[in-house]
């Protein structure tokens, strides 16, 4: 890279580059997106690692996650302390995972995270229910919802407790064409 | 199906199954993100939490001692800091190294980022990536599809173009501006090589002008458009420049590069469906997991992919209904049903039968107006000319129509349905490009009531392969042409009839669909003039990009403009495939006519650079003849009987083999999944008899002790069996 930056050190952009799937000028313009959600917040000099958190209320307001039904969840999934609360690692990890390049199996791990609603390792019916009264803002029959979510067990469901462990759920994805490219955000 | 005990196992709020649960290795591999000290507190399996543990357990962790390859640091799932320690610990475990593993290690890790800088680079260059990537958001992926498909073709006629250029066009364009020895092309003289001046004589009108443009005759017939022009033989200069091998050449190449480059695209969504279930892959899970499109930032778009998948659902549930119907299906009703599909059937190739003739009636009229050559209005001229263009694209937009009309009273299912149509009209407008040039090759070798003394009719058509290069011309330009005014005159003003007027027909009509399988068809329908066209018109693929960088506008502003997205999506991944199979079918199409004119239809004398060879292919055996005798022993050896028949058989055993192992694969991963099945059902069971055994020792021990022991304990009673043997006992 030509110009000078003074965001990070070499090491960290390394480091970066090396834990995730972006390249290196990737980072710097996440990094400006990162900082223009909370300026106050967000300091512009990160070399010697400041602990920032933006809150859930400022990420969910992103254009990229604006529309989407999920994106509570996705920003819980990525924060470590469960309440959506993104340092830049987790808000670089998260559209790293989401990116193109990331593999079936690493996004299948965080899609089984962000559609367990009640965090209890298990896609029960009731995560179901809530998923799809998200996915289409409960304009379904109740019936119909219920059709559907035992529809949806019977078909991935593998060891017969009529909820999906992450197995059940690893497997169906695996069979499931469109995953790949619906589940990936671009920034 | 759950008995007593386990229903009550299940209900507990904070279950002693649970914790056992947790403490399951696969569990550890889904940690949520908490740091590791938080989340137990003070229970004697308090280091089970941390990171050191989850690297000898858990699925993800790699295996540094089995000797098993690492993953890359990227793809784990842990957050950024562990990750970070992850590599550090891994630089540290490979920092033994001595000087030639770290020179390798540097020397790898610099490749690699100077890969990944090529790559943001290219990426950065790639065709129209941000007008993409705002139709994606927009309106999701189905549709992304077709405008990434479109910049596939675009690309692949601009290397067609080049791969022309360089071979064929620039050897002559050279040539007329220095001086090289060339040989011109040439036979006996005598009557099939006059090739009479083609070009307008005296004061043209304008309007004249214009009907040359459009149907390449007049001033545009003797122009490195047309396969005529080109009547060099050899070019002499430091070596011998053979034109007409290199055209032939030329031409097979491209068909190759195109096939070659379509089986590469299609060969991942291929491998995917060999793998998936063929009825399955409409499921409820892949339309509530992998539904929702999380490219998706626009308001109308997301409440538009919302209804759409709302409407999905409806219909696959109408679906389910309606197969368990099929199933209970009496035999009287089957039987009508069967002879109400061939009736139907029977119905559809009549009327494919009939557009055909019309199409062959069409060129018979109009090529012998055009030999007639009598001057009539601009109008009618132009009328004339491109009569077989209208007859087909009428043609391609009635049965559409009748196809969809008709497969409703098949009785299908509805994903059926949307197949079988399809299909219909894919072969319906490749066949018809098919019976143009039957009715053209017709044409040019009938000679009244005797053989053609030339081969060909050759006072009509001194230069055959011309006037076919017009016709491919002229299908190329008129197929723009009706693109660029149905995007005009009825898309714009449909969309402002809908917005202003409020009439209840008006909203039946209601606003344009961009319906991707049928645009689609159009511009593979363009794809094969063009495959087909090249040989007789080498300008052909420029001409043909530059109507594909069109189209990829008219179409986005359109689609941005005026339509929303269908109602009834069509599927990304199985499109993507679905694309490719159709461009193949119209590859295999193409190549079949051009094939032909080259093996077996002799080359027009008068004009071309295969003048004095009896067919087109016939400049390979001549050439060959030529080449030093051991290259020539060898060509002539792979041409033999013995080697297409070993050739033959080492590809059919190839093709079984691949056949077999893709067998093979299926069986396994069945296998697999009764196997997890299997295994999650011994999990259950084998917690169960814990809880129970835990129960019963609980039970005797409170008897036998009169102590109440702490739930939570039990827990960790439980990880040390000892202690459990020792309560027992």
């Amino acid at each position: 890279m030509g110009n000078k930056q003074t965001i990070f050190t070499d090491e960290q952009l390394d480091a970066y580059q090396d834990c995730t799937f972006f390249t290196r000028k990737e980072i710097l313009r996440l990094h400006g997106r990162y900082h223009e959600l909370a300026p106050h917040l967000v300091p512009m000099d990160y070399t010697n690692d400041p602990d920032v958190k933006i809150p859930l209320a400022l990420i969910v307001n992103m254009p990229e996650l604006k529309e989407n039904p999920f994106r509570n969840r996705i920003v819980e999934s990525f924060s470590e302390d469960g309440l959506g609360n993104l340092s830049f690692n987790d808000f670089v990890d998260m559209f790293s995972v989401l990116s193109e390049m990331a593999p079936r199996e690493l996004k299948a791990i965080y899609a089984f995270k962000i559609y367990d609603f009640n965090v209890d390792n298990y896609i029960c019916k009731e995560d179901l229910e809530q998923t799809l009264n998200r996915l289409t803002k409960e304009e379904l029959t109740p019936e119909e919802v219920v059709l559907v979510c035992e529809k949806a067990i019977e078909e991935a469901d593998l060891d017969g407790d009529s909820k999906l462990s992450f197995a059940d759920f690893e497997n169906m994805i695996s069979r499931a064409p469109d995953f790949l490219s619906t589940f990936h955000i671009r920034i | 199906m759950m008995d007593a005990p386990d229903a009550v196992f299940w209900d507990r709020p904070a279950p002693v199954g649970h914790l056992l649960l947790d403490q399951l290795p696969s569990y550890q591999s889904l940690l949520y993100r908490r740091k590791s000290s938080v989340r137990r507190r003070g229970s004697g399996w308090g280091s089970g939490r941390s990171r050191q543990l989850s690297v000898s357990s858990g699925k993800w962790a790699e295996q540094t001692h089995s000797g098993e390859e690492l993953r890359p640091v990227r793809e784990l799932p842990k957050n950024m800091q562990d990750k970070r320690r992850e590599k550090q610990q891994r630089l540290q475990q490979g920092g033994a190294l001595t000087g030639w593993g770290l020179w390798r290690l540097n020397v790898h890790r610099s490749l690699k980022r100077l890969k990944e800088d090529g790559v943001d680079l290219l990426s950065a260059l790639q065709l129209w990536r941000t007008d993409i990537h705002l139709i994606e958001g927009m309106f999701g992926t189905g549709i992304l599809s077709y405008f990434s498909f479109l910049r596939f073709l675009v690309l692949l006629n601009f290397i067609m173009f080049l791969l022309m250029f360089v071979f064929v066009m620039l050897p002559v364009i050279l040539t007329s501006h220095t001086s090289h020895n060339i040989t011109y092309s040439s036979t006996n003289v005598s009557e099939c090589s006059v090739y009479p001046a083609s070009s307008r004589q005296g004061l043209v009108a304008f309007h004249e002008h214009i009907t040359d443009l459009l149907s390449g005759t007049g001033f545009l017939e003797r122009t490195y458009l047309f396969y005529g022009y080109y009547n060099l033989e050899f070019i002499h200069s430091h070596f011998t420049y053979n034109l007409p091998l290199a055209y032939l050449l030329a031409t097979v190449s491209y068909l190759l590069l195109s096939l070659v480059w379509i089986v590469k695209r299609s060969a991942s969504g291929f491998k995917r469906k060999l793998i998936q279930d063929e009825d399955r892959f409409q499921s409820f899970c892949n339309k509530i997991f992998a539904g929702w499109d999380f490219c998706i930032t626009n308001e109308n778009a997301a409440r538009l992919k919302r209804s759409s998948l709302l409407y999905e659902m409806k219909t696959d549930l109408e679906e389910e209904r309606i197969k368990r119907r099929m199933a209970n299906r009496t035999r009287g009703e089957r039987c009508r049903i069967y002879v109400l599909r061939a009736g139907l059937n029977l119905f559809v190739m009549a009327v494919l039968v009939t557009c055909f003739y019309c199409i062959y009636v069409a060129t018979v009229f109009s090529q012998r107006k055009q030999v007639e050559g009598a001057k009539s209005a601009f109008l009618q001229e132009l009328v004339v000319e491109y009569l077989p263009s209208i007859v087909i694209t009428l043609a391609n937009f009635i049965t559409p129509l009748i196809f969809s009309l008709i497969i409703t009273f098949e009785d299908y299912s509805p994903a059926f349905e949307i197949r079988f149509t399809l299909m219909r009209c894919v072969f319906m407008r490749l066949a018809s490009i098919g019976v143009l040039l039957f009715s053209l090759w017709v044409q040019i070798t009938f000679c009244g009531s005797s053989e053609c003394p030339c081969g060909y009719n050759h006072e009509i058509y001194p230069c055959w392969e011309t006037h076919v290069g017009q016709e491919m011309y002229k299908l190329v330009i008129f197929d723009f042409l009706i693109i660029a005014a149905v995007t005009v005159f009825v898309e714009f003003p449909r969309k402002i009839i809908v917005n202003h007027c409020d009439h209840g027909l008006v909203r039946w009509w209601g606003q344009q669909e961009f319906a991707v399988p049928q645009n689609v068809l159009e511009i593979v329908y363009g794809q094969t003039i063009c495959w087909i066209g090249t040989f007789y018109c080498p300008l052909l693929p420029a001409i043909n990009t530059v109507k594909y960088v069109l189209v990829f506008y008219l179409k986005k502003v359109s689609l941005v403009t005026n339509c929303r997205p269908a109602t009834r999506p069509f599927r990304a991944s199985s499109s993507h495939f679905f694309f490719l199979v159709v461009l193949l079918i119209g590859l295999a199409l193409a190549s079949v006519p051009v094939t032909v004119s080259i093996a077996e239809i002799q080359a027009s004398r008068a004009c071309g650079p295969f003048v004095s060879y009896s067919t087109s292919w016939q400049v390979v055996p001549r050439g060959i003849t030529q080449l030093p005798p051991g290259l020539r022993s060898f060509l002539l050896a792979l041409a033999s009987e013995a080697f297409a028949v070993s050739f033959f058989v080492i590809t059919c055993l190839g093709m079984f083999y691949v056949i077999a192992l893709a067998g093979a694969h299926k069986r396994v991963i069945e296998q697999l999944r009764d196997q997890l099945a299997m295994e999650g059902r011994d999990k259950r069971f084998l917690i169960q008899k814990l809880y129970q055994a835990q129960q019963a020792s609980f039970g005797r021990s409170a008897d036998s002790k009169g102590l109440r022991r702490n739930r939570a304990d039990t827990g960790l009673c439980l990880v040390e069996p000892s202690v459990v043997l020792e309560t027992q006992a």
